[in-house]
């Protein structure tokens, strides 16, 4: 566990050492208030919460977090620093969850710079403040999935824009499972039980339901198992493919 | 001990190295030469535990690299092929975290930053990034990662690659004092570096060992082997020379190059020339600018190995 903090602590270095950090904050605060202020009708709906923004939350995270997660394998995979990396006494599951957790933790931390919209609510009205905790909370958890996800299509090629393309549409697939036009492509041949299985998958499911306040544990569990199993799939994958 | 057993590593239909043993113990420096594309760093990565062999083991200090991966890598300093880092880094840093994952702590963790930083020569550049670093000493960051935690066996993989002549010989100072006590591995296809560092050399083409011996043997395999070759002060007396040695007994073959002047006679069956030679070269009056022995052409054997 100690070598998880050390290598996570590089990776978050690392992040502010290059544009990449400010680049990524600027934007995504640009992005998110927009979305709130024009798109979500902040002032114009009249009501005292966050809905505005965590509504558009998930779409944003869609293109941004790939963004951020391309670079996680793909790039010590490239200049060929994972081989630095593999040959220190670290194993690879705290290789992977180090620098997975550096990337959810810096997502935290952009995530928290959305406070000015809390403080807005709270001055303009008397809002549920503990909804909105629920709602970052599930913000977090989508964003942790989206990273994990990320971190395994990172960990399946060297070109980061190939990462980054395959981690948007993973990411996409698992947001809409739960939609028609997805399961719509199962239910013409799939049995029912796996077409229900699928449609439980969805992110947006999950999401909504935290985000209106009732943290069930079942959610909980759904992020948990998620996140667990990409993690997982991205050391399996770097295994196998880490000097190709 | 470095010690490996039948490595072999397969890429589908591609055979990288087939079949390698070898041992290697305290005190030796062992030189792993080979053309590019034979087998080297697929080895060396194996002994990292960076590549998993198709079949075979290999162990660093009793810890085999597969079953217990963590106390191999531990007893181990790796330098990567092309001594790859992180560039956003600076040196500083850098060494730091490697420090880090090493588990060195409080004075030792000091004294051994301290130790590379200087005799590496990185004190001018510790805050620079790594990126923004000449070859040279993006070369001498990677050899002091490798060496920061003291390790007992050292796997260098082209460790002078890209360096000037000078840093070359800082590093293979550096290497010939660490020699003494660590067991260490260095993988070339300079063959000067041989002769300057190693005490054992494997010779390795298409993935299979060919030559395991010390250079002084490699060099004996040499058909130059106690060759004797004379400069004349006059060209003219070039083909007069020529046909006095090549009448010689003791002599199977001469050679002759022109642009210098040079004879070079090739002994018959290891048969000591020298004395013969000298002695010809009094009686018939050619002026010599030189005459010496040779030991044997490493380039010639690597060649005739493997080509």
């Amino acid at each position: 566990m100690r070598n998880v903090g050390i290598i996570m602590r590089r990776e978050l270095a690392s992040y502010f050492a290059t544009p990449l950090a400010y680049v990524f904050i600027v934007i995504f605060l640009l992005l998110a208030n927009w979305f709130a202020f024009y798109l979500g009708s902040f002032y114009e709906r009249g009501q005292a919460d966050l809905d505005s923004l965590f509504g558009f939350l998930p779409w944003l995270f869609l293109f941004l977090i790939p963004a951020l997660s391309m670079k996680l394998w793909a790039e010590e995979r490239k200049s060929g620093s994972i081989e630095l990396l593999m040959t220190q006494p670290v194993t690879l599951r705290e290789a992977v969850l180090g620098k997975f957790l550096a990337a959810w933790i810096f997502t935290a931390f952009a995530l928290a710079l959305t406070f000015p919209l809390w403080l807005t609510v709270n001055y303009l009205g008397r809002p549920d403040n503990g909804a909105i905790l629920a709602a970052y909370l599930g913000s977090l958890l989508l964003a942790g999935g989206f990273l994990a996800i990320g971190s395994c299509m990172s960990a399946l090629t060297r070109s980061q824009v190939v990462a980054f393309i395959l981690g948007v549409f993973a990411c996409l697939v698992l947001l809409l499972a739960g939609f028609p036009g997805v399961i719509d492509v199962f239910r013409s041949w799939a049995p029912q039980p796996i077409v229900d299985a699928i449609a439980s998958l969805s992110f947006l499911a999950h999401y909504d339901s935290i985000r209106k306040g009732v943290i069930d544990v079942r959610d909980l569990l759904y992020f948990a198992m998620l996140i667990s199993f990409f993690l997982l799939a991205t050391a399996i994958a770097l295994d196998l493919r880490k000097a190709d | 001990m470095i010690k490996t057993e039948h490595l072999t590593k397969h890429y589908g239909a591609l055979t990288a190295v087939e079949d390698v043993s070898f041992q290697v113990g305290p005190g030796e420096v062992l030189g792993f030469l080979g053309p590019n594309g034979a087998g080297k760093t697929t080895t060396m990565r194996m002994l990292a535990g960076f590549v998993t062999p198709t079949s075979g083991t290999a162990s660093i200090c009793g810890h085999d690299v597969e079953s217990d991966p963590l106390a191999a890598k531990a007893a181990l300093g790796y330098l990567p092929e092309g001594a790859p880092s992180y560039g956003e880094m600076t040196v500083r840093r850098f060494l730091a975290f490697i420090a880090d994952l090493r588990a060195l702590e409080g004075a030792r963790r000091e004294a051994r930053l301290r130790h590379v930083i200087e005799h590496l020569q990185l004190g001018g550049v510790l805050d620079q990034t790594i990126e923004t670093l000449s070859k040279g000493f993006r070369r001498r960051v990677g050899l002091a990662q490798a060496i920061v935690h003291d390790p007992p066996v050292l796997v260098l993989d082209e460790p002078t690659d890209g360096l000037d002549p000078n840093q070359k010989h800082e590093v293979r100072t550096l290497i010939n004092d660490m020699a003494r006590d660590k067991i260490i591995v260095i993988s070339t296809h300079i063959l000067e570096e041989v002769d300057a560092v190693c005490t054992r050399a494997i010779i390795i083409s298409q993935g299979r060992i060919v030559a395991d011996d010390t250079p002084a043997g490699l060099a004996a395999r040499s058909r130059y082997h106690n060759a004797v070759s004379m400069q004349l002060e006059q060209p003219a007396q070039l083909s007069e020379a020529r046909a006095a040695v090549a009448a010689l007994p003791t002599v199977a073959q001469v050679e002759v190059s022109e642009r210098d002047a040079r004879l070079t006679a090739l002994p018959r069956a290891g048969a000591p020339i020298l004395p013969a030679l000298s002695e010809l070269a009094a009686r018939s009056g050619l002026k010599l600018k030189e005459l010496h022995l040779e030991s044997g052409r490493l380039d010639e054997v690597f060649r005739t190995i493997t080509s």
